[in-house]
């Protein structure tokens, strides 16, 4: 069995404080992994960990069997939670989305058809073609974050990492989201995509993996279910579904042991 | 009246100084669309002084000073780069401690000389009537080499600059194009030195990029658009210190700031 993607015992630290401990993965071609599980449980380090934003401290990670940095330029597509950019930025939605294609391009080749092509593809694929030519700063949240996952389309990757692409976003935007995620996982590209909505998952998601800084679950949404490891977490959420911390996130590892499946 | 607009560029230095305006007006104002939007306006000041040191040390070894500045400039920005990433410190108190370091080292160095017949004033505030056929071959290959280089990298540099992060998951080598761009902004500073000197040298980096900024909706015309503010500031200031009498450097940088109200005023006229 290969993995695009595998992770074994990877253990991820910010100077003394430890975010994941002892991760298992294997993310099998054309699948949607869903990440949940509540804040600061480490969801976001393991993307930022697949794309080589951040070093494992311990363990072996392997995306398309080598390290992230040493792949080709392109390979992944990483899509941040926040944007953490300046949204003042002379740059227009369709400019945006046309970075997707730098990684592709040596600086040599210049921009052609087939980029732009792609572009308007990514953008009506996200519903966002007649937003091609407005300034970034005159998009709303979800607007914005389309656009940011129409730059991940427009690249083409081998991988998508998509960080709670949902957060914010109305019902109709969060179903176009759905399909995109669909259809990139049917050309066989897998996706691990971190969420916060608990709300179909199953339709969403081949497996789901639940983390709490180790996994808690790791299996199909049934399986994770009738597990007890979503549902311990989830009696820990007040609020419409919406997984929180309400707890300290150091105490409480012994109320859901960990379930392999 | 054209004879007498022309007038001024019968004599050979005036010429080696239109030349240079050129140059310095549109690299300078290139670069700094970088500057401006990586907020990055610290860095011109800082590596200007830097260089300071480079000029002394080139005096006192009887070397080029533009090859010394040069040199003391891009091991400065390195520095910058090496103290902000392994130091985990910000970009600014990076510069703040490094340019005022190199700047300490020239002024140092300097004062332990009994005498010393370096014109100080020259680099200090820039003379760009002052530059030489030498001084000019140093301005256009160093000029050239700095515009090749970012024009080749420029969409991966673009990419960098509005969204580092993503960037880097992409593949792109962002670590290497922030070092690039120090020591790019290194030499096009050194460039610039003897047009406005040591101390205004800043300015041609943030000015034209800011007012071009200010009316702009995309990137491409963004850097175009400060190219061309930047020559009108650097040609429009030679010219009126010309018939003023007044220091280059200082009125190239007035022309410049005057460009940059001007552009505020025509934002703040447009309707959205």
């Amino acid at each position: 069995m290969s993995c695009e993607v595998e992770l074994h015992k990877v253990r991820v630290c910010y100077d003394a404080f430890c975010a994941l401990d002892g991760i298992d993965l294997c993310v099998q071609p054309g699948e949607a992994l869903g990440i949940v599980g509540p804040n600061g449980s480490g969801k976001s380090t393991l993307l930022k960990t697949i794309a080589g934003l951040l070093q494992p401290e311990r363990g072996s990670l392997c995306v398309f069997g080598t390290a992230p940095r040493k792949l080709p330029r392109g390979t992944i597509a990483y899509v941040p939670q926040v944007e953490a950019v300046d949204w003042a930025f002379p740059a227009t939605v369709s400019d945006v989305v046309a970075m997707g294609r730098f990684a592709h391009l040596p600086w040599w080749q210049r921009f052609g058809a087939t980029d732009r092509a792609l572009v308007e593809e990514a953008l009506e694929a996200v519903g966002m073609a007649s937003m091609a030519g407005r300034h970034i700063a005159e998009l709303s949240g979800g607007q914005q974050q389309r656009a940011f996952i129409a730059r991940a389309l427009a690249q083409q990757p081998r991988l998508l990492l998509l960080d709670e692409p949902t957060t914010g976003v109305d019902a109709v935007t969060e179903e176009a989201m759905r399909v995109v995620v669909r259809a990139v996982v049917a050309r066989g590209t897998p996706v691990l995509m971190t969420t916060h909505d608990l709300e179909r998952v199953d339709e969403w998601f081949d497996r789901l993996m639940v983390l709490d800084r180790r996994t808690l679950a790791l299996g199909t949404p049934a399986e994770v279910a009738a597990s007890g490891a979503y549902a311990a977490i989830r009696e820990h959420t007040h609020t419409h579904g919406h997984l929180r911390v309400d707890h300290d996130p150091h105490e409480g590892h012994e109320a859901h042991p960990e379930v392999r499946l | 009246m054209m004879h007498a607009l022309l007038a001024p560029f019968a004599y050979s230095f005036m010429q080696r100084a239109l030349v240079a305006a050129l140059i310095v007006g549109a690299l300078c104002s290139m670069m700094g669309t970088y500057v401006v939007l990586r907020k990055l306006a610290f860095i011109g000041d800082g590596l200007a002084h830097a260089s300071f040191a480079g000029i002394v040390i080139a005096y006192l070894r009887n070397i080029d000073y533009q090859l010394g500045a040069a040199v003391v400039a891009v091991l400065t920005a390195l520095g910058i780069g090496f103290v902000h990433r392994k130091g985990k410190v910000s970009l600014d108190t990076s510069i703040g401690v490094l340019f005022t370091a190199a700047f300490a080292l020239g002024i140092f160095l300097m004062s332990r000389q009994t005498r010393y017949t370096l014109d100080l004033q020259s680099f200090l505030f820039g003379d760009i009537l002052s530059v030489t056929r030498g001084d000019l071959v140093f301005i256009v290959v160093v000029g050239a080499a700095v515009f090749i280089a970012a024009m080749l990298a420029y969409r991966d540099m673009l990419f960098a600059s509005f969204d580092p992060v993503v960037a880097e998951a992409a593949g792109l080598p962002v670590k290497w194009l922030d070092y690039g761009l120090l020591v790019a902004l290194a030499l096009t500073i050194v460039v610039a030195l003897q047009s406005v000197g040591i101390v205004l040298v800043a300015a041609l980096l943030v000015t034209p990029a800011a007012a071009a900024y200010q009316l702009s909706k995309r990137f491409t015309p963004m850097l175009l658009l400060s190219a061309g503010f930047g020559i009108v500031s650097t040609v429009g200031g030679l010219y009126a210190s010309y018939f003023l009498g007044s220091s280059s450097g200082a009125t190239i940088v007035l022309v410049a700031t005057l460009l940059f109200f001007v552009a505020v005023a025509l934002k703040r006229l447009r309707p959205a």
